[in-house]
C-alpha cells in the first residue's frame, strides 16, 4: 500500500530504499501508527526521512499522495463544527462482525459522500452511522470508532491532521536546493579536509613506543610523533562587478565561510572581472595584480581551486586576445585552461541556476571546468569532486 | 513499550512516535534540532520513563569509535611490568570498556546517549555501523567477544556540524525537534518556574519570540536562555518586561557582542561598552 508512496518520495529525491520499506513495514505490523493516518504520517516521517532537508519534500509527497482524504475545498459550517467539538464518548465498542460490515470506502467515493451528506444534513447527529457527527460509525466526524479511512471533521485543540500538517510545509526553510547561509557553506566546505602528520613531535606514538621499549629490553623508550593536522590548501577565485553584482551577497557569504573554516592549512583569495587574462587581483577593487606565472610559481597542484563566477561575458572576452600586457598573447579561454591544468582539483561555482547555462560563454567554460550551481547541493557536489581529484 | 514523556519533559506527538518506532524496531534514534531544544534531555527522559539507567558518551573532536567500545591501556601495563606489582600476563586487567561496551556488557537494558556525534571525525559514524547493527564486538587483545545481552536504547544527537554518512542514516530513526511554539513554550516554562505570574510569562514570551524573529541576530536565544532569563527576572522581583532599550538582563538572552550591538541599534539605548 505504501510502496507507491516510496516512489513518490524517490521522485522528489528523498533517498528511500528497501531498508526503509522493510522498517516501515515492521512498524506498521507492530501497529505503531495506531491505525490512523496521522499516526502513519509520524511513523513514516521518522523512518523514511533521515535529514531535515528532506522534510519539506516528504510533506509535499505526503500531501500529494494522500490528498483527497482532506477535502480542503469544503467550507464547514460553524454549526457542524460545533456538533463535532462537543464530541461525545462512544458508548459501546463494535464487534469484529460489525466492523467488517462497515463498508470500506475508497477515497473518491468517500469524498463525494461527504460532500453529499454535507448538503443534505440539517441537524446534529451523535452515535449514528450515516451523518456527520460524533461517537458514531459513519466515516465522517469525530471520536468515531469505525476502523476505516474516513474524513475527520474538527479536531482537539493541539492535534493537527497529518495531511494538513503536511500541507503547511513547515520544513520549507530546511530544503537544500535553496540558496545557503554561511554556516551551511561551512558545513559543506568542512568536507575539504585532508589530514597529514607534519610539524613538531609532540604526540605519543604508542605502537612504536612499545616496540622500541621491547627492543630496549623493557626499559621504557618513549617515541613521539607529530599530530595529525589538516593539510588542505584552497584558492578561492571570485568574479566581481558587472553581472555578478546581484550575487555579491551570496559570494560574500561563501567568502566568509571559507575564511572562517579553520581546517584549511592555507586559503588564498583572488579576484577577477568576467574572465581571467593573465592575472588575478588580491583585492576586490583590482589592486595588487598577480600574474598567472607568479601564481603558478607560488602554488602547486596540491592546491584546490574554486572559481566563483556567472561565466557570462561577451564572447570576444573569452575567445580573443585582450591586448593587455600580461596576457602573453593568449585568449581568455586559454588562460582558464592553464588554470585548470595547473590545478587538477578545481571546480567552478555558478550562482546562476543551471537552467540558464546555455549561453555560449557558460557553455565553453563548462567544458574547461566542472561547473556546479552555488547552492548547498552544488557546493556539496563541487567539494566531492575536489576531494576526489588528487 | 511506549514513551509518553515525563513530568519535566514535554513532547510532541511526532517525537513520541519517533521514540516508539526506535523502541519497537530496536534502531538508534537520531535527534537533530536547534541548540536548546532539548535533544540531550530526551535521552534522560526516555531513561526515566522506561526506568532504565542512562549511559552518556560525550563525543569530542578527537573521539574515535574504538573509544566507545574499549580501551587497552598498554602504557599502564608497560609501567606495571617494570615494577612487578601486578600480574601483567592478564591482559583483561588493562581492558576498560567505553560507554558502548559498557551498555553491551550491562546485566540489564540501558539507554545509551551518544551526544553530539557530529563533533567527531567524518568517518566516526561509519566506524560504529557494525557494532550498533550487530550489537557485538571483539576485543582483539583477549580474543573475547562482547555481545549485548539486552540491546541498549541508543539515542544519538547531532548539531548538524557535519553531514552524517548515508549508510549510517539509513539505520536510524530520525527526528528533527522543532523549536517549541508559544503554547508548548508556556508549558515548558511552567515546568521550570511553576510559581511565576502568568502575566509576566506572557510578556516575557512575547519579548522572547519577538527577539527570535529579529532577523539581524547571529545567534537566536533558545529555550535554556529563556529559562535562565526568567530565573533572573524572578530573583530580582521584576514584574513587567517589554521589548525596548530598558529590557533587563538582556545579556542572558543575547550572548554575542554583534547581537547586542544590533539590538541597541534597533531599539535605541546605549551601545554596550566593550569590557
Amino acid at each position: 500500500m505504501f510502496v507507491p508512496f516510496l516512489y513518490e518520495l524517490r521522485s522528489r529525491k528523498v533517498p528511500v530504499g528497501a531498508t526503509e520499506a522493510v522498517a516501515l513495514g515492521q512498524a506498521l505490523l507492530q501497529g505503531l501508527h495506531e491505525s490512523s493516518l496521522d499516526g502513519f504520517y509520524f511513523v513514516a516521517r521518522a523512518l523514511l526521512v533521515h535529514d531535515e532537508k528532506h522534510l519539506d519534500a516528504f510533506d509535499q509527497a505526503f500531501a500529494k499522495h494522500f490528498q483527497g482524504i482532506e477535502s480542503a475545498s469544503i467550507e464547514l459550517t460553524k454549526e457542524l463544527l460545533e456538533w463535532v467539538r462537543e464530541a461525545r464518548q462512544p458508548d459501546r465498542s463494535l464487534t469484529p462482525e460489525e466492523k467488517a460490515l462497515l463498508e470500506q470506502l475508497d477515497l473518491k467515493t468517500l469524498e463525494e459522500l461527504f460532500q453529499q451528506r454535507l448538503r443534505e444534513q440539517k441537524e446534529r447527529h451523535d452515535g449514528g452511522n450515516k451523518w456527520i457527527g460524533t461517537a458514531g460509525t459513519s466515516p465522517f466526524g469525530n471520536s468515531g470508532k469505525a476502523a476505516r479511512p474516513g474524513i475527520k471533521v474538527g479536531d482537539g485543540p493541539s492535534m493537527k491532521s497529518a495531511v494538513r500538517t503536511a500541507g503547511e510545509r513547515a520544513w520549507k526553510e530546511y530544503r537544500d536546493d535553496l540558496v545557503l547561509d554561511v554556516r551551511q557553506m561551512q558545513v559543506a566546505l568542512r568536507k575539504l579536509r585532508a589530514f597529514a602528520r607534519e610539524g613538531s613531535h609532540d604526540e605519543l606514538d604508542l605502537d612504536r613506543t612499545i616496540s622500541e621499549t621491547a627492543r630496549n629490553l623493557g626499559d621504557l623508550e618513549v617515541v613521539l610523533r607529530p599530530p595529525r593536522k589538516s593539510n588542505t590548501r584552497v584558492i578561492l577565485l571570485m568574479d566581481v562587478g558587472g553581472s555578478m553584482d546581484p550575487f555579491a551577497h551570496l559570494v560574500s557569504r561563501l567568502f566568509t565561510a571559507a575564511k572562517k573554516a579553520t581546517h584549511f592549512r592555507e586559503l588564498r583569495t583572488y579576484y577577477f572581472h568576467n574572465c581571467v587574462y593573465g592575472r588575478v587581483y588580491k583585492h576586490a577593487n583590482f589592486r595588487e595584480p598577480l600574474t598567472l606565472p607568479q601564481l603558478f610559481a607560488e602554488t602547486d597542484r596540491r592546491y584546490k581551486l574554486i572559481v566563483v563566477g556567472d561565466a557570462l561575458m561577451a564572447p570576444w572576452e573569452l575567445m580573443s586576445v585582450s591586448g593587455w600586457s600580461d596576457d602573453e598573447g593568449l585568449e581568455g579561454v586559454v588562460h582558464l585552461m592553464r588554470l585548470r591544468e595547473h590545478f587538477p582539483s578545481s571546480a567552478w561555482l555558478n550562482p546562476e541556476p543551471p537552467s540558464s547555462w546555455w549561453q555560449t560563454t557558460v557553455d565553453v567554460i563548462r567544458k574547461v571546468f566542472p561547473m556546479y550551481p552555488l547552492t548547498l547541493e552544488g557546493l556539496g557536489d563541487a567539494v566531492g569532486q575536489l576531494t576526489k581529484a588528487r | 513499550m511506549r514513551f509518553k514523556g515525563t513530568e519535566s519533559y514535554l513532547t510532541s506527538e511526532s517525537l513520541r512516535s519517533a521514540v516508539d518506532c526506535a523502541l519497537a524496531l530496536q534502531r538508534p534514534l537520531l535527534v537533530k534540532g536547534e541548540p536548546g531544544t532539548g535533544k540531550t534531555l530526551l535521552a534522560e527522559a526516555i531513561a526515566n520513563a522506561l526506568g532504565l539507567r542512562l549511559l552518556t558518551w560525550n563525543v569530542k573532536s578527537t573521539t574515535k569509535a574504538q573509544d566507545g567500545l574499549y580501551v587497552y591501556d598498554a602504557v599502564q601495563r608497560l609501567h606495571d611490568s617494570r615494577f612487578n606489582d601486578k600480574d601483567v600476563r592478564d591482559i583483561r586487567q588493562y581492558i576498560r570498556h567505553g560507554p558502548l561496551g559498557e551498555s553491551f556488557a550491562a546485566p540489564e537494558r540501558r539507554v545509551l546517549l551518544i551526544d553530539e556525534i557530529d563533533k567527531a571525525d567524518l568517518e566516526f559514524p561509519n566506524d560504529l555501523l557494525h557494532e550498533i547493527d550487530r550489537m557485538r564486538f571483539k576485543v582483539i587483545e583477549t580474543d573475547e567477544e562482547v555481545v549485548a545481552k539486552h540491546r541498549p536504547v541508543v539515542v544519538i544527537t547531532s548539531n548538524n556540524e557535519k553531514d552524517l554518512p548515508d549508510a549510517f542514516l539509513r539505520r536510524c530513526v530520525f527526528h528533527f525537534i522543532e523549536f517549541p511554539d508559544k503554547d508548548l513554550m508556556q508549558r515548558i516554562v511552567h515546568v521550570h518556574h511553576p510559581d511565576l505570574a502568568d502575566r509576566l510569562v506572557d510578556q516575557a514570551l512575547g519579548v522572547f519570540y519577538e527577539l527570535r524573529a529579529f532577523s539581524r541576530l547571529r545567534k537566536r536565544p533558545s529555550t535554556s536562555e529563556l529559562i535562565d532569563w526568567l530565573a533572573a527576572l524572578k530573583a530580582t522581583g521584576i514584574s513587567n518586561v517589554k521589548l525596548d532599550e530598558q529590557l533587563p538582563f538582556i545579556g542572558a538572552l543575547l550572548k554575542r557582542e554583534q547581537d547586542l550591538i544590533a539590538f541597541a541599534d534597533q531599539f535605541g539605548g546605549r551601545l554596550p561598552r566593550r569590557a
